[in-house]
């Protein structure tokens, strides 16, 4: 009578049970904020480009953001637009909030006072936030025919006629740039109805699931480059050498990935040494 | 303070109880779960109500001078009534009268969307691709074959063209035509491995946010007050 085995270390690889790896993966996270290990964060061509675009602009030009994401996404999307805004305030670029998530307008207003938290730029003259609008595609295109019949009032219910920012910008000829931070398809929407049709300058941040939707715009020039997930935020924050957010969640990201990959190697190897082990049992 | 601690520490217990759901679905969980969407519900209307219906639609018919306009804009009843007539859906036997304001934004939406879409997807996205395999550097980079941007570009062609014949299904994939749509899957599998690696990405941001939050905005603080910080 044969002796049955036990399972072999191999077989444990292929049933790690689902806590151990919550468990590896929350160290792998919460680790470095306790004690940073500060990897390298290197600094991708789509993100520099767009910084270029931005560093050149003049003194004076007004760029658009479009708060297009919610709570959900604000992990990689806020230190973003904190890190673009920071950077445009720097170049005393103006910038004008939008958004078409009605979680953006309020998401919008807590960017801006991070990046304004010396309190030096004023709002209606160097930044303003125009509010939430529904029907995207209605929105986008009623802004390249005049911003002010589509927003009537900012943000604080202030008529936009009267804010000092907005007076001389009424289409996307006067907005230098807009960059649509966005969780969802409406960077597309920009692309077509802003860019295609009434010739605006569009670049992109979105989350790294949509990353890689954007590339082919990215490719064809129709995106003047673009911020994908975490990274492109701590690639932002390090072109205008003010780490944050993006940086500090840099550090988990890397060892956390490095625990994924190392845990899909294992269990792949496994995978090839049971199935081995199995064939040769059955040749004997 | 009072205020913005309270918020600080109720969101700490939502996000909390959203974690619990690793172990399993549970009370804390379900509850979390359903202020979430009762929240955002109402969240939603009072915002559309703000920012929507009051400059757009109810100013300028009732108050014009809050949106700086001399005179009530009385053509804006016709899409207001577009919009009540959305929720005829609710209404037993009215259903019929909310397929005409859907009717009306179906045929603008298609009417504005179908060109834009052509310029911006398909003849933006052809043009790019019409790229030159051979590509010389400029006299002022010090001229000669610039190889690692022809070799993108003969890459980019071969990709296009091997994936699109993986999507050509009036011919059998056997013989040649079998070889380059096996080059496609390639391609696509490429494409999946780096959408993966986006999305693990991108949930563990997810992630990174919630632990930053309750590390840096209400466990370190909390400490502080009580002095052990």
């Amino acid at each position: 009578m044969l002796q049955e085995q036990g399972p072999t270390i191999w077989d444990r690889l292929l049933r790690v049970p689902r806590w151990v790896i919550y468990l590896i993966i929350a160290a792998a996270v919460i680790f470095p904020f306790l004690h940073p290990l500060r990897f390298p964060v290197e600094v991708s061509q789509r993100t520099r480009q767009l910084y270029d675009y931005i560093d050149k602009l003049p003194p004076g030009s007004v760029v658009c953001l479009a708060f297009d994401y919610g709570p959900s996404t604000m992990a990689e999307l806020q230190p973003m637009a904190v890190a673009v805004t920071r950077h445009c305030f720097r170049n005393n670029l103006a910038v004008a909030g939008v958004a078409l998530d009605p979680w953006g307008a309020a998401l919008c207003d807590a960017a801006f006072a991070t990046a304004n938290s010396d309190g030096k730029k004023k709002e209606h003259v160097d930044f303003v936030n125009l509010g939430y609008k529904t029907g995207y595609s209605a929105v986008i295109q009623g802004m390249g025919l005049n911003i002010h019949e589509v927003y009537k009032l900012d943000n604080r219910k202030t008529p936009v006629g009267d804010i000092p920012l907005m007076k001389n910008v009424r289409t996307y000829q006067d907005l230098a740039i807009v960059i649509d931070l966005a969780s969802s398809s409406t960077p597309q929407a920009w692309i077509a109805f802003a860019g295609a049709r009434f010739g605006a300058t569009v670049s992109a941040g979105v989350t790294a699931v949509m990353a890689l939707d954007m590339y082919p715009y990215l490719q064809s020039g129709q995106l003047v480059g673009m911020l994908g997930g975490l990274k492109g935020a701590a690639e932002y924050e390090k072109l205008i050498n003010q780490p944050d957010q993006g940086a500090l969640g840099m550090d988990s990201q890397n060892l956390a990935h490095g625990a994924i990959v190392l845990l899909v190697l294992l269990a792949n190897l496994g995978y090839v040494v049971t199935r081995r082990q199995a064939r040769r049992r059955q040749e004997r | 303070m009072f205020w913005h601690d309270l918020g600080i520490w109720i969101a700490a217990a939502l996000t909390l109880a959203v974690f619990s759901f690793l172990y399993r679905d549970n009370l804390l969980y379900k509850a979390a779960e359903h202020i979430f969407v009762g929240v955002s519900a109402g969240y939603w209307v009072a915002r559309l109500y703000n920012d929507v219906l009051l400059p757009d639609l109810i100013y300028p018919l009732f108050d014009p001078k809050m949106v700086k306009l001399a005179h009530p804009q009385y053509l804006l009843i016709i899409p207001g009534l577009l919009g009540l007539l959305m929720l005829a859906r609710f209404l037993p036997g009215g259903f019929w009268l909310s397929r005409w304001p859907i009717a009306f934004v179906v045929g603008v939406s298609t009417g504005t969307y179908v060109p834009v879409a052509v310029q911006a997807f398909l003849l933006d996205q052809v043009g790019a691709t019409l790229v030159p395999v051979v590509v010389h550097r400029a006299a002022a980079a010090g001229g000669g074959m610039d190889w690692a941007t022809s070799l993108g570009n003969a890459l980019l062609i071969i990709g296009t063209l091997a994936t699109l014949s993986y999507f050509y299904f009036s011919r059998p994939h056997v013989g040649a035509f079998g070889a380059v749509t096996r080059v496609g899957i390639l391609f696509l599998m490429f494409a999946f491995g780096a959408a993966f690696g986006y999305t693990v990405m991108a949930r563990q941001s997810l992630l990174i946010g919630r632990v930053e939050f309750l590390i840096f905005d209400w466990i370190r603080p909390t400490l502080a007050a009580l002095g052990a910080g």
